[in-house]
């Protein structure tokens, strides 16, 4: 037997790499996924080191001196209404976090499960599932978005309500895309097999098609998240979010109230548009770079 | 073309507007806020007269509007009216009527969005097609890249990044309105040509907040296309470069984007509603504005439904022009 065994050093070269070592090859070869979550990951640390050293009350108005340039002591500029602009954008990006991960969780768990009943069963409740979904699609979502959110009452106008308003019209995109995806995967060999082999309707869902379609459902979750993000932004530098809360829109929105830049206070609307645009941007590169992993095809050809 | 596609696509369009009509009608019906009395209530605390007399006037005006009939009956009156371009009166201008309100301040917005638009269209393709042509000179293909990054930046955010660097540090163009403070509008050389300075910011951020999205698109329709089969043969027969691109490449990749045109509409309007009210230039976004900020409902569902009835109705039309444009669509 010890004749046959390998030396060590040519043991250990034929190992796999592990799991770590396998991502950073693949995020070499994938330039944008690495580049969007590197900025993602700064977002965080920036978000996590400001809640903890930063005294989130000064998020708040009437809390430090008004309308501050950027300084030694107030890095981003005071607002206003007194504002501290360092607390208020650790607690505002904390908040469309909170708000993008529980709109965009929820829609794309509302579409997986659609999805999957629409595409698996088939019939009139995929003709009814993929009729709404089409109907709605053309509809301006933000526009129906204002009307949800103008006829709240202001005091119902929270950073829940915003995400839920934002999921009840944007689960019709991940829906589809599960379900052409599911209409696929069905039509394969493997799921014939299970079919054959006497596997029940939900050991196929869960155990055949589902591992296949994570790399989609992440890209889905990305796509929402961004959607969610976008959308509560949209609605809040219209005036329609929680005004007491320092979501970047809200910013937006006061600071453009307020004649900011007519004003020469221009740190106020500048750096949540500057976070923002990390934040859009950080997850429109992650988007692609999974959907460059869940579709070879789209792979760079160059 | 057949008959059968085209009732079809009408069918569907009646119900999208349908769809959106029920929605705009329901919502506000299931909330708490009652528009007259909020209304009434910042008249009478501004001192318009006693609050005393607040619910007679309410009381009376709610069966001017038919808000005291049956639901149904509403809904039915109010689909009714939608069908007409009917959105009721304004509240916070009474006496004049959405619809009113919406003729004024239009042509604004048609003009800023079709001029963007076809801009950012144009400009997005052309830069998409020429990053995936494998015969273009470097320099050319690397031009699309910074266009690429900005996906990442709304046209909203875009706007306010021109106002700071291009209108407040360098003072090259206004920061907003619609013309010079002091000037009266006029048909003379030097009033349009201040206006259309005003317009220029409003449209670039427009354009360079989706020239991106085109690239992104275009670029990947080019690279599946330039390995088909008449790419091959058109370089085989020995046609030029120039021709190839044009003729073969471009015009075969540019067909989905259509199709990606009519379904970007939805955005591309929203868009530059929201871009137009941070600009404060008098057209639809800044009524919009003017009406969430004065709890004007009337006004904010009737544009909303103009608005979305206007975007359903352009998608549909595109899709009928989509078989004039692509001959392979039109024989199956």
């Amino acid at each position: 037997m010890s004749a046959i065994a390998l030396p060590p050093s040519t043991q250990a070269s034929i190992e796999r790499p592990g799991s770590l070592v396998l991502l950073l090859r693949y995020l070499r070869r994938n330039k944008g996924l690495a580049i969007g979550l590197l900025i993602l990951l700064a977002l965080v640390a920036f978000t996590v080191i400001g809640l903890l050293t930063v005294n989130t009350k000064n998020a708040y108005p009437l809390s430090v001196a008004l309308k501050k340039p950027p300084s030694w002591k107030y890095p981003f500029g005071t607002d206003f209404f007194g504002r501290d602009l360092l607390a208020a954008m650790v607690v505002g990006m904390w908040q469309t976090a909170f708000i993008g991960v529980l709109a965009g969780g929820l829609g794309t768990f509302i579409g997986v499960v659609l999805g999957f009943i629409s595409a698996y069963f088939g019939g009139w409740i995929d003709g009814t599932i993929r009729t709404i979904c089409q109907v709605l699609a053309p509809i301006p979502v933000l526009l129906i978005q204002v009307v949800i959110a103008g006829s709240l009452d202001k005091r119902d106008v929270t950073i829940v309500t915003m995400a839920m308003i934002v999921v009840l019209l944007a689960w019709m995109g991940p829906t589809l895309v599960i379900r052409a995806q599911v209409l696929t995967m069905k039509e394969r060999q493997f799921v014939s097999v299970a079919k054959l082999s006497g596997v029940s309707d939900l050991g196929i869902i869960f155990k055949e098609i589902l591992p296949c379609l994570l790399p989609f459902i992440a890209a889905a979750f990305v796509a929402q998240v961004f959607v969610a993000v976008f959308a509560a932004f949209y609605l809040a530098v219209l005036g329609l979010g929680p005004l007491r809360e320092p979501l970047l829109g809200n910013i937006i929105w006061a600071a453009q109230s307020q004649g900011a830049i007519f004003n020469g206070w221009w740190w106020w609307p500048i750096i949540p548009s500057v976070g923002m645009i990390l934040i859009l941007g950080s997850l429109a590169l992650i988007n692609m770079g999974l959907d460059e992993l869940a579709n070879p095809r789209v792979r760079r050809t160059e | 073309m057949t008959l059968k596609f085209v009732i079809k696509r009408l069918v569907f369009l009646v119900l999208v507007i349908w769809a959106a009509s029920t929605i705009v009608f329901f919502i506000p019906r299931l909330s708490s806020r009652n528009a007259l009395r909020e209304r009434f209530g910042e008249l009478a605390r501004t001192g318009g007269f006693s609050p005393g007399d607040m619910e007679k006037i309410i009381a009376s005006m709610q069966q001017q509007f038919g808000l005291d009939r049956p639901l149904l009956e509403q809904y039915w009156q109010y689909l009714h009216n939608i069908v007409r371009l009917d959105f009721g009166y304004s509240l916070y201008r009474y006496p004049s009527t959405v619809s009113d309100l919406i003729a004024q301040s239009l042509p604004w917005t048609i003009g800023l969005l079709l001029v963007s638009t076809i801009l950012s269209f144009l400009i997005g393709n052309l830069l998409g097609g020429i990053s995936a042509w494998p015969r273009a000179p470097k320099w050319m293909r690397a031009v699309a890249t910074p266009f690429i990054l900005l996906t990442g930046v709304p046209p909203v955010i875009m706007a306010i990044l021109l106002i700071f660097f291009i209108g407040f540090k360098l003072k090259w163009l206004p920061l907003g309105g619609a013309y010079s403070v002091g000037q009266v509008p006029n048909l003379s050389w030097g009033f349009a040509l201040d206006m259309l300075r005003h317009q220029i910011l409003p449209a670039l951020s427009l354009i360079f907040g989706s020239v991106g999205g085109w690239v992104l698109s275009m670029r990947g329709m080019g690279i599946t296309i330039q390995g088909e089969d008449y790419v091959n043969f058109a370089e085989h027969k020995g046609l030029t470069g120039g021709r190839i691109f044009r003729d073969y490449y471009m015009r075969n990749a540019l067909l989905p984007q259509v199709t990606g045109f009519a379904l970007a509409l939805g955005t591309v309007v929203t868009s530059a509603i929201i871009v137009e009210g941070l600009f404060g230039l008098p057209g639809i976004g800044t009524m919009l504005n003017l009406a969430i900020r004065s709890n004007d409902f009337p006004t904010i569902y009737g544009i909303v439904l103009f608005i979305t009835i206007t975007v359903a109705v352009l998608m549909t039309i595109v899709e009928f022009l989509y078989p004039l444009l692509d001959p392979r669509v039109r024989q199956s």
